[in-house]
């Protein structure tokens, strides 16, 4: 325990010096760095426009009420493509994420030289790399349409599913497949009893998770074009009809209110 | 009456009804969807020769022949990322402690979480798209829509930790007779500290990734580059900004854990 002597009175300190010193340091540090970046952000910024913020918000928020409820009947196909992407998306993930999972865990992998560092890579760059940035290159790509927006968050999930699952996969209780081993199954058979039920719930936990994530992803996927609501969002604000903007915010806030309320249904009932 | 002589695994959910209804619900959806889902093959098939020379354009990258605007638009998603992380959190220290139910008193509690629960509807580039309408094209919208992302996660995830932290220690420290403040900064902020500042690396991470993509709608950074070299179908140029983009958040990931490793 950091103590300082003073006389004969010992004085409690929290951290001892250097330590404390080091934090100070730190702290500088940061503020320095904050302040160098904002003035940076400055420089970049026509104040002017920000000043002039409140006044426009408030403006915005004037043109955006009521919402334009009869657009409503234009909006139903767009909500079903954007379940349908974040669906499709993440069940194309799941079935992909699955074997790359058992590939990338210490305790399956076939070769933890040659095929581990290979799923840690696909892993990595699948995850690195936004959706947004998925669609927009499979676009070029595909063309647009719900097509691309789907193998966008399938591309984008894979790394998140394999990730969490071949942690799953690493944590499991290893008396349970010797048991299974001892009996003398085989490869395969050791995988479908002695490991798979072990993983099971956390699986249907992560597909689940990741749906409720998708749904919120898939939503923007049309701002470059990957079908869903997001098509008709850029188009409206493009075309400055605010009313329907309004409407469209409220349908997405719904959307997302929904999948959320389903998937933490589904984890609790599993769990 | 001999035991059984076959066995059979258990089933994942028990109740059949519950299993069969889901499995058929399911199928039903899942037939919907892929009906209605127009895929233009034509489209697609005209694609895959330049989906050939995307993936070709990967060997070897072109870093050279733009290079001083993936420079530029690189530089520029780092700074928003840390200002905008840095604001975040600040912002969202106030508003988390409003948050855990242990803290505040339930007025606060509600408001607290009710501004969480808003910036954490909508993602980042939907906030970014209202903000470049509000403050022009430019880094600011992209800070104002990342630091909102910010409060909502990092919030949130504070005022949980305070929630699960341990009374006991916290009960000591009141019972020496400390000030509210001495009594949140040595008997809640030490015990919160170790997992915030991981978060807050990972939220570094997490800015940096949307940062590289709020160019697309104008709110500065690398996406804007991006965007240019797709449009242009200079997919070298686009292959060497995704690198980038790989590397620096491999990058960010490892010197997290490293950085978790050293304070604790």
């Amino acid at each position: 325990m950091p103590i300082k002597q003073q006389g004969d009175i010992k004085i409690w300190k929290r951290r001892d010096r250097n330590r404390q010193l080091a934090i100070w340091f730190g702290q500088f540090m940061a503020v320095a760095i904050f302040v160098y970046c904002w003035q940076l952000v400055s420089e970049n910024t026509i104040w002017m426009f920000v000043t002039d913020a409140p006044r426009q918000a408030a403006d915005m928020m004037d043109r955006m009420v009521p919402p334009k409820w009869s657009y409503m009947s234009d909006l139903w196909r767009p909500v079903w493509d954007t379940i349908t992407i974040a669906t499709l998306g993440t069940l194309m993930a799941v079935v992909l994420a699955f074997p790359i999972a058992f590939l990338a865990a210490r305790n399956t992998t076939p070769s933890s030289a040659l095929v581990r560092p290979v799923a840690l890579f696909i892993i990595v760059s699948s995850r690195s790399i936004n959706s947004l940035l998925w669609a927009l290159m499979l676009v070029t790509i595909l063309g647009p349409g719900v097509f691309a927006g789907v193998l966008a968050i399938g591309f984008r999930s894979i790394g998140f599913c394999a990730k969490l699952l071949y942690e799953a996969i690493e944590e499991i209780d290893e008396t349970q497949v010797e048991a299974v081993t001892a009996t003398g199954a085989s490869g395969a058979q050791i995988l479908n009893y002695g490991i798979v039920p072990q993983i099971l719930p956390a699986f249907a936990g992560i597909s689940v998770f990741r749906w409720d994530i998708n749904v919120r992803e898939s939503a923007i996927l049309g701002l470059v074009g990957a079908g869903g609501i997001g098509l008709q969002l850029s188009s409206s604000i493009d075309t400055v009809t605010w009313t329907q903007v309004s409407l469209i915010l409220l349908v997405i806030l719904a959307t997302v209110i929904v999948s959320e309320w389903v998937s933490a249904k589904v984890r609790h009932a599993i769990i | 009456m001999s035991a059984p002589r076959t066995w059979k695994r258990p089933p994942f959910i028990e109740r059949p009804l519950l299993r069969w209804g889901l499995i058929t619900g399911g199928t039903i959806f899942l037939l919907l969807s892929i009906g209605t889902m127009e895929v233009n093959w034509e489209r697609v098939a005209a694609g895959l020769p330049r989906a050939e020379r995307f993936v070709a354009s990967f060997f070897p990258p072109d870093f050279t022949s733009k290079s001083s605007d993936i420079w530029e638009g690189i530089v520029e998603s780092l700074w928003m990322t840390v200002v905008s992380t840095i604001i975040g959190i600040l912002l969202s220290i106030p508003v988390g402690l409003g948050a855990a139910r242990n803290l505040s008193p339930r007025f606060v509690y509600l408001i607290s979480r009710g501004i969480l629960a808003l910036s954490r509807t909508f993602p980042e580039i939907i906030i970014a798209l209202f903000a470049v309408k509000l403050f022009g094209f430019g880094p600011f919208a992209g800070i104002i829509a990342l630091s909102i992302g910010s409060i909502g996660f990092y919030g949130k995830l504070l005022a949980e930790d305070i929630e699960d932290m341990d009374p006991v220690q916290a009960e000591a420290v009141k019972a020496t007779g400390a000030s509210w403040f001495q009594w949140l900064n040595y008997s809640v902020q030490p015990q919160v500290m170790p997992r915030m500042i991981g978060l807050a690396m990972y939220r570094f991470d997490i800015n940096f990734r949307e940062s590289a993509v709020l160019g697309i709608v104008g709110a500065g950074g690398i996406g804007a580059t991006l965007l240019t070299s797709f449009g242009r179908y200079e997919f070298s140029s686009s292959a060497a900004i995704l690198l980038i983009i790989i590397g620096i958040v491999m990058a960010v990931e490892y010197s997290s854990g490293y950085i978790r490793k050293w304070i604790q």
